[in-house]
């Protein structure tokens, strides 16, 4: 029986800390640039070069681990990892494994049900990517940009305590959400800014041993990580209740065929011959660093969501989608501050703004309609000036370019609302004359046609009527 | 530990070196001389002592975060056995 078994899930997510130079040289981090234009004689690994630390680094992995509530390795140290592949040329990868800069911490992740789960980390520690092979035929030949070698990244390790793949997500879009706020990484998945690679296993329900575990490698959408996972979990309980063994393997995701497959069969045993870098001594940072780094610290989504919730009256829901993206709440809280009012912000910021950007695949940041803009727009249905239809008018205008500022906009096109009850009296009396049969209606306690009425008012004025006050006015002189 | 002939065909394998079986006793006891030493040594009281890993009694100095490498992939290239299109090309790695 399915319901018979407990997954168990580990994810190990590297992050491109986003710095202009390499960990270990002064070549360029770009994307995109030409095959292999990038990579200099340190992320070849000829002979005789040596690597030299980026200061950069630094603040960026210790403010991850201030954000997780970690000890900050105020000594740490570099290692080889070694292994034969051609996109390391060097035949050895550096990276940290006795002395890691970040030991410990915590994250809160959002359970579907809306309560929170706490997911501790293990342990963050840097490390230089490895450059890129490509598969594809060159002549029965593969292919090697090393550009990429040598990129700064750092691996975060979470215990193995998540126990589903939504679970697994949600702790993903939890460590992505962290490491853009604190400006750690692009955290551009597309890109590869962020992998993830999951360690799953199942057990019997109530086992205390770990079962065996796959680790299928290089996931990098939220999508594919909730499928990856799925697929894994439901191929090891079909090879379990046949009576077969888990084998502890490498995969990767084939997101063409949504299944896991093994990635290397080796004869030998992983062995990766760890030993410290001669070429690096020992890093030391000291508390002083680490506290200028904390004072610098901005807002973290977890306390930002619980502010727009407790201070600005925001239900849990919208205080989480906002919080969840830094350029979103950014805006938002622009948006809030020029209206002065959280509640109508925080409708259009996940309404016609979302949807905007969604339609145009654009950053919220570079929306053609700037925060204090929209902001300006609810000020003028706050003080009746436009009816909320007419804002969205003025909105699509500002963002088709059709207009560049908001009041001079209602000016230019006359969209000021009508609230004077000498122009609407005239309109609301035609519309009750030309529509007998609707006034009968409305007479005979069918109050329903009121609708009716103040829709073709609505019309007649072009929408620039005050709807409230049309509402009035057909009541008054229906009775 | 026992420096057998196939921990040293083992490690040789991981080094991707090609070793001859004649060789294998003669680097099997040298080995094995290497791992005595070490385990005379942990003989030696060590209480208290902090271990280190690295012998320098210095610690790393940084770089600032700039890109001083030019685009030297001609030059890099010239030495390679082949490569297209930018890349370095080697024998299909089969995944």
């Amino acid at each position: 029986m399915r319901e018979d078994w407990e997954v168990v899930i580990g994810l190990e997510i590297h992050v491109q800390l986003s710095t202009e130079s390499k960990i270990f040289s002064g070549a360029s981090t770009k994307f995109g640039a030409s095959p292999n234009t990038q990579a200099c004689a340190v992320d070849l690994g000829l002979p005789g070069v040596l690597p030299v630390v980026n200061e950069a680094v630094y603040p960026k992995a210790i403010a991850f681990g201030l954000g997780v509530g970690a000890t900050i390795g105020e000594r740490s140290c570099f290692d080889r990892k070694n292994y034969f592949y051609p996109d390391l040329p060097k035949g050895y990868q550096i990276t940290q494994m006795d002395e890691p800069i970040v030991i410990g911490g915590q994250v809160e992740i959002s359970l579907a049900d809306g309560s929170t789960k706490t997911v501790r980390i293990t342990r963050a520690h840097l490390e230089e990517d490895a450059g890129k092979s490509l598969h594809e035929d060159f002549h029965g030949m593969t292919g090697i940009d090393l550009n990429r070698a040598g990129t700064p990244l750092l691996e975060i390790v979470s215990e193995p305590e998540m126990s589903s793949a939504t679970e697994a997500v949600s702790y993903a879009k939890t460590i992505h959400q962290l490491v853009t706020y604190l400006s750690v990484s692009d955290g551009n998945m597309s890109e590869g800014s962020l992998r993830c690679d999951a360690n799953v296993s199942i057990r019997k329900k109530g086992d205390d041993k770990l079962g065996v575990r796959t680790e299928t490698k290089n996931v990098n959408s939220f999508r594919f990580l909730k499928k990856a996972i799925e697929f894994e979990i439901e191929r090891q309980i079909d090879i379990l209740e046949s009576g077969g063994r888990i084998a502890q393997e490498t995969r990767l995701y084939d997101p063409d065929r949504d299944e896991t497959r093994p990635m290397r069969s080796k004869e030998t045993a992983t062995d990766y011959r760890y030993f410290p870098e001669p070429d690096l001594l020992p890093v030391v940072i000291n508390e002083a660093y680490i506290n200028d780094i904390r004072k610098q610290m901005p807002e973290l989504p977890a306390q930002k969501r619980v502010r727009f919730e407790e201070e600005l009256g925001l239900t849990a829901e919208d205080a989480n989608l906002i919080a969840s993206d830094l350029g979103l709440a950014t805006y938002f809280e622009i948006c809030a501050t020029t209206c002065s009012d959280p509640g109508m912000a925080s409708n259009w910021v996940k309404g016609e703004l979302l949807a905007s950007v969604n339609r145009d695949d654009l950053l919220v940041a570079n929306a053609p309609v700037t925060p204090i803009q929209l902001g300006t727009i609810i000020l003028r249905i706050k003080d009746e000036t436009i009816s909320g239809k007419i804002a969205k008018t003025i909105f699509n205008a500002l963002w088709q370019g059709e207009a560049d500022s908001v009041d001079g906009y209602i000016e230019a096109n006359g969209l000021k609302q009508v609230s004077d009850s000498s122009a609407l009296e005239p309109i609301v009396d035609q519309i009750i004359q030309e529509n007998p049969k609707q006034v009968e209606q409305y007479r005979a306690g069918k109050t329903k046609v009121l609708g009716f009425f103040v829709g073709q008012v609505m019309k007649q004025t072009g929408g620039k009527a005050n709807p409230k006050q049309v509402n009035e006015l057909v009541i008054s002189r229906l009775s | 530990m026992e420096v057998t002939d196939s921990v040293v065909k083992n490690i040789a394998a991981l080094a991707q070196l090609q070793v001859d079986k004649t060789e294998l006793p003669r680097l099997a006891a040298g080995m094995q001389n290497i791992l005595d030493l070490a385990e005379q040594m942990q003989s030696a009281d060590t209480e208290g002592v902090t271990p280190i890993s690295n012998p320098l009694d210095a610690t790393q100095q940084l770089r600032p975060d700039a890109v001083i490498e030019q685009d030297q992939r001609e030059l890099f290239q010239s030495i390679a056995p082949a490569t297209e299109d930018g890349l370095y090309l080697v024998p299909r790695v089969v995944e």
